[in-house]
C-alpha cells in the first residue's frame, strides 16, 4: 500500500540501523508514548537492532489501558441502566473495572455493542429512538475531534437520545505529570504521530526548553521509528535540545486546524483520572456546558460503589515506563490476552500484550 | 488506538467521501480536512480523514533516507 511499503524496505533500514550505531556513543534512555509505537517497535524487533547504548521504554499512551477503574466502573453501571444501549471501540470491552466488564454486563443481558466509529454509535441511536444511547468517549487528541464532530451531528439531527461518557485525556499535560513525578529519567521522548497530526508539534516545545529532553515525532512504520530515533541520538549527542518531526507526510508543526477548533468547540479542558498516576489536573476533556444535554455524566444517575484494583496487577507502574511487564508475577501466569487480569494484557496495543504477542524485546 | 491508514480520496460528496484502502472501498467523513481533493490521500481513523497526507514531504523524507543510505 501506497505511504506504508516505502516505509518498510529492509535495506534501507539496514543503513539507519548502522547510522544509529555508529553515531550513538552517551547512554540514553528513550519514551515512546504512543501504544502505537511500542507495537511497531516489538513488532519489527527494533528493540534487538539497537545498540547497547540506547534504551527503549514504554509510555502511558495507550487509552485503554490508562482509563482508571473509576471510569470503567462508570461506563458498567450506565450499561446496567433500563432501556440503555452502551457503544464502545472493542477494547474497553474486555477491561475488568472493580466488579466487572462491559462483557460481562453484556452476558447479563444488557445491551453492549461494539463501534467503529462515533458515527456508528449516531446510527444505533437514529434506530433506537426510545433508548438512550451512550458511547463510551475515550482517545487522545486523534480521536477527540472525531467525537467532537459526532456530538456536533447529533445536535443537527435534533437527536436527545445520544449521550457521550467523556474519558478523553491530553498526551501534553501527561507528559510533563510523567517527567515531573520524576521516576523516571529520560533523554529523548518518540512523540505520537496521530496525536500530532491533530495537535502539531508545538505543543511538546515545553518539553524540550523546560526539561532539556529531545522530542520527535515519530511515524508507524520501520523506517519512521529509525529515523526518529536517529534524529533523537543526534539531538542527544549534540546535546542540542529541540522538537522535530520524523513524520513529515503525516504532521505539520501546527497540527490540523480544523480539526482542533472542531474539538475546542464541543470540548472543554478539565481534570482526568488517569490508571496508576490518579487525577491530573488540566489532563483530559469534558463537553461544554452548551453540549451539556450530551453528556451522559449530567443526565444519568448512577452509582457505581467503591472503587477496586485487581490484586497484584502492576499496570499503573507499567504505564508510568517504571515497571515492565517481565516484573509482574502474574504476566503469563494468571494474566494472559485470554484471561486479563489489567487492561495493559487486554489492549492489542497495551505493553503486556505486545510483550505477550513478541516477546519481551530482548530476543525472549 | 491511535491507529490511522492512508485512504485514497476517490470521490467527495460535501463531507462525504469514497475513499480506497487497500482494494476496499469505504465512505468516510472529510469533515476534519475540508480541504481534501480527489487523488489524494488521507491519513483515516475511526471514519474520519485526520489529516491530508503531503505527498511532497513523503518524498523528501524517502529522499532523505536513500541519501543516508547512500552516505554509508
Amino acid at each position: 500500500m501506497k505511504y506504508i511499503d516505502e516505509y518498510r524496505q529492509p535495506e534501507l533500514a539496514k543503513k539507519l540501523v548502522d547510522r544509529i550505531h555508529r553515531r550513538s556513543r552517551k547512554q540514553i534512555r528513550l519514551m515512546e508514548f504512543c501504544g502505537g509505537h511500542t507495537v511497531s517497535i516489538f513488532k519489527y524487533g527494533i528493540r534487538q537492532l539497537l545498540p547497547d547504548t540506547i534504551e527503549m521504554l514504554s509510555g502511558p499512551g495507550c487509552p485503554v489501558c490508562v482509563t482508571a477503574n473509576a471510569d470503567l466502573d462508570k461506563a458498567i453501571a450506565l450499561a446496567q441502566l433500563p432501556d440503555a444501549i452502551i457503544t464502545s471501540f472493542g477494547d474497553m470491552i474486555r477491561v475488568p473495572g472493580s466488579y466487572s466488564s462491559l462483557q460481562i454486563a453484556k452476558a447479563e443481558g444488557n445491551d453492549v455493542r461494539v463501534v467503529y466509529s462515533v458515527l456508528d454509535a449516531i446510527q444505533v441511536a437514529r434506530e433506537n429512538p426510545d433508548k438512550s444511547v451512550i458511547f463510551v468517549g475515550i482517545g487522545f487528541e486523534t480521536t477527540a475531534p472525531t467525537i467532537a464532530a459526532g456530538v456536533l451531528q447529533a445536535e443537527q439531527e435534533n437527536l436527545s437520545n445520544f449521550h457521550i461518557l467523556s474519558l478523553h485525556k491530553l498526551c501534553p499535560p501527561i507528559m510533563k505529570s510523567i517527567l515531573d513525578l520524576g521516576e523516571v529519567r529520560l533523554s529523548g521522548i518518540v512523540c505520537p504521530g496521530h496525536v500530532s497530526a491533530v495537535i502539531g508539534s508545538h505543543p511538546y516545545q515545553f518539553i524540550a526548553d523546560d526539561y532539556h529532553i529531545s522530542c520527535v515525532v515519530s511515524g508507524f512504520e520501520p523506517l519512521d521509528i529509525l529515523l526518529c530515533i536517529d534524529m533523537l541520538v543526534e539531538q542527544i549527542e549534540n546535546e542540542d535540545y529541540k522538537v522535530e518531526i520524523a513524520y513529515r507526510r503525516g504532521v505539520k508543526p501546527e497540527g490540523n486546524q480544523q480539526a482542533i477548533k472542531l474539538m475546542e468547540s464541543v470540548f472543554e479542558v478539565g481534570d482526568a483520572d488517569w490508571r496508576g498516576i490518579g487525577v491530573v489536573p488540566a489532563s483530559g476533556l469534558i463537553l461544554r456546558e452548551s453540549y451539556e444535554k450530551f453528556d451522559a455524566e449530567k443526565n444519568f444517575e448512577i452509582n457505581p460503589g467503591p472503587v477496586r484494583e485487581p490484586r497484584g496487577c502492576i499496570c499503573g507502574s507499567i504505564l508510568r515506563g517504571v515497571s515492565t511487564p517481565l516484573d509482574c508475577k502474574l504476566f503469563r501466569q494468571t494474566c494472559t490476552p485470554e484471561h486479563p487480569v489489567g487492561p495493559c494484557m487486554v489492549s492489542s496495543e497495551g505493553s503486556c500484550a505486545t510483550y505477550y504477542n513478541y516477546g519481551d524485546g530482548d530476543g525472549g | 488506538m491511535c491507529l490511522a491508514i492512508p485512504a485514497l480520496v476517490k470521490s467527495i460528496d460535501g463531507f462525504q467521501a469514497e475513499v480506497e484502502i487497500g482494494g476496499i472501498s469505504r465512505r468516510v467523513s472529510i469533515q476534519l480536512t475540508p480541504e481534501v481533493q480527489v487523488g489524494e490521500y488521507v491519513l483515516l481513523h475511526t471514519g474520519y480523514s485526520i489529516n491530508v497526507i503531503d505527498a511532497e514531504e513523503a518524498e523528501e523524507t524517502l529522499k532523505l533516507l536513500r541519501e543516508i543510505s547512500e552516505a554509508v
